[in-house]
């Protein structure tokens, strides 16, 4: 009996095996055709990638992503993904691309791979008109400054200020713009684009304004925003590269640009 | 797999245990305290007092947790009124919010666990308790209740599992409870299998002595019960 259960495991688990390398093969032919690319975007993070109130996702982001697709000769399908589990999601196969105005840094490039950069724009902290008259690390110190969860500002916040500020994280950055209209924080850092468009401009935001120095340091803002990919599927950075290229060079890229922004992003 | 990070950052996870305890207990020392005279007042056959009584648990009951704290924490913050007075001081923190929240949430649940005590109580208990005179009062602090809590142990130490289990939606507004120090980790460091594994090993040891308490304390309560009678 024991002889027979076991020859049942030995043949189950030879069966599951054969269909198993069968589904992974099929996966391999299907990934160097490269016919559909998904890619994940947030869909929080105005105005480069939001959720209009029908449910679609929009922006910069959103745009640029199409016009690559096409000037890659592939399908495009846009994977809506929450910020704190973009890479995991990635590294997962729920899609094969992020373009979420993820900024290219050395920490993820352990994780991931990346094309481009196809924009690079400054940081900066926000606060309440006239509450910072000189920004400087000892007129911060003992205030509250909110940031979005595992982004290049978390890490440059934590790094430079952990010690002086009482940081919050929050998971969207529209969520940051809540607490900072309520009172809970003093202060914002993200980029300094999304927080023009996404707050500063916008009619809850006029009491508010930029405060401090633009933030490049290429040690945290690394080399301007990127597209992600699996270290595996190196092709994929190589059309992605040459897709941003064919976009810069076609005006389809100023085109975008100028339909979202009053200046040039993609920067030096 | 990669534990060294996780060893690297264990001073988060032990200031989000310290928040995680210090939230779940005091909002279930505030809810049982609540939920105590409620309870009585649910049993009541007064339509008047037991009505709002049971609005109460309808909705605290009826709506997720996360709702209820996402109503209290970026809800009230909308209005501009209620920001001029002395509450929005306490209003403001996050950690005010999520402990009001989750007291008068296990306050609804627990309320109605200690109300199927009180109505459970044999009919013989009152009787004795009517026949030796106690007035109503007496009797209720006395023998029901008593008896109730006793009845009532092993669902409310559900109820105290689920209060941690749920505390752990603090993370969401910006409380570093122990969840909340695995989202941290988690995003710095893209390693959200060692993060959140670390977070349930903290979470499994917490209900671990959860479990234990309460074994020692129906050993107290049930020792009419037990078989050994060497007490």
């Amino acid at each position: 009996m024991k002889k027979l259960f076991a020859m049942v495991m030995l043949s189950l688990f030879c069966a599951s095996a054969v269909v198993l390398s069968m589904f992974f093969n099929i996966g391999n032919v299907q990934a160097k055709e490269w016919k559909e690319v998904r890619i994940g975007t947030e869909g929080a993070y105005p105005p480069f990638n939001f959720t209009t109130p029908e449910g679609e996702l929009a922006g910069f982001d959103v745009d640029i992503a199409k016009a690559l697709c096409k000037a890659m000769g592939v399908k495009c399908v846009l994977v809506k993904q929450d910020w704190d589990g973009i890479i995991p999601a990635l590294l997962a196969k729920k899609y094969d691309a992020v373009i979420a105005s993820m900024s290219i840094t050395e920490e993820r490039k352990k994780s991931v791979a990346f094309a481009g950069k196809y924009y690079q724009t400054p940081a900066k902290f926000i606060a309440k008109k006239g509450a910072i008259k000189e920004f400087s690390k000892e007129t911060v110190k003992g205030k509250t400054v909110g940031v979005q969860r595992a982004t290049i500002h978390d890490s440059y916040l934590t790094d430079s200020y952990g010690s002086d500020v009482e940081i919050k994280r929050y998971g969207t950055q529209d969520e940051a713009y809540l607490d900072l209209k309520a009172g809970r924080v003093d202060m914002l850092l993200a980029d300094s684009v999304a927080l023009d468009d996404g707050f500063l401009k916008k009619p809850e935001g006029k009491d508010y304004e930029f405060v401090g120095p633009d933030l490049t340091d290429p040690k945290w803002f690394g080399e301007g925003a990127g597209i992600a990919i699996r270290k595996d599927d190196s092709d994929l950075v190589e059309m992605f590269n040459k897709a941003i290229k064919d976009i810069r060079a076609d005006g389809t890229y100023k085109q975008i640009q100028d339909k979202y922004f009053a200046f040039d992003v993609f920067g030096q | 797999m990669n534990f060294s990070i996780i060893s690297d950052n264990l001073g988060i996870y032990f200031q989000g245990l310290n928040n995680t305890i210090q939230l779940v207990s005091i909002s279930l020392v505030i809810g049982l305290v609540i939920a105590v005279p409620l309870s009585v007042i649910r049993c009541s056959k007064n339509y008047f007092f037991s009505t709002p009584v049971r609005a109460y648990i309808y909705f605290f009951r009826g709506t997720p947790l996360l709702v209820q704290m996402f109503l209290i924490y970026y809800g009230l913050g909308q209005f501009e009124l209620l920001k001029s007075t002395f509450l929005w001081n306490y209003l403001k923190e996050a950690y005010f919010c999520a402990l009001l929240a989750f007291a008068l949430n296990t306050a609804a649940y627990t309320t109605e666990i200690l109300r199927g005590g009180i109505e459970g109580t044999p009919y013989g208990e009152i009787e004795a308790a009517k026949s030796v005179g106690m007035s109503r009062i007496k009797m209720m602090i006395r023998i029901v209740l008593p008896s109730a809590f006793r009845r009532t142990l092993p669902a409310y130490s559900n109820e105290v599992i689920f209060m941690l289990h749920g505390s752990s939606l603090a993370s969401v507004i910006t409380i570093i409870d122990i969840t909340g120090a695995a989202r941290i980790v988690n995003s710095r460091y893209y390693t959200p299998y060692e993060a959140f594994l670390t977070a349930a090993v903290f979470y499994l040891v917490l209900t671990f002595i959860i479990v234990f308490l309460f074994k020692k304390l129906e050993y107290r309560w049930y020792a009419h019960l037990r078989r050994d009678h060497n007490v």
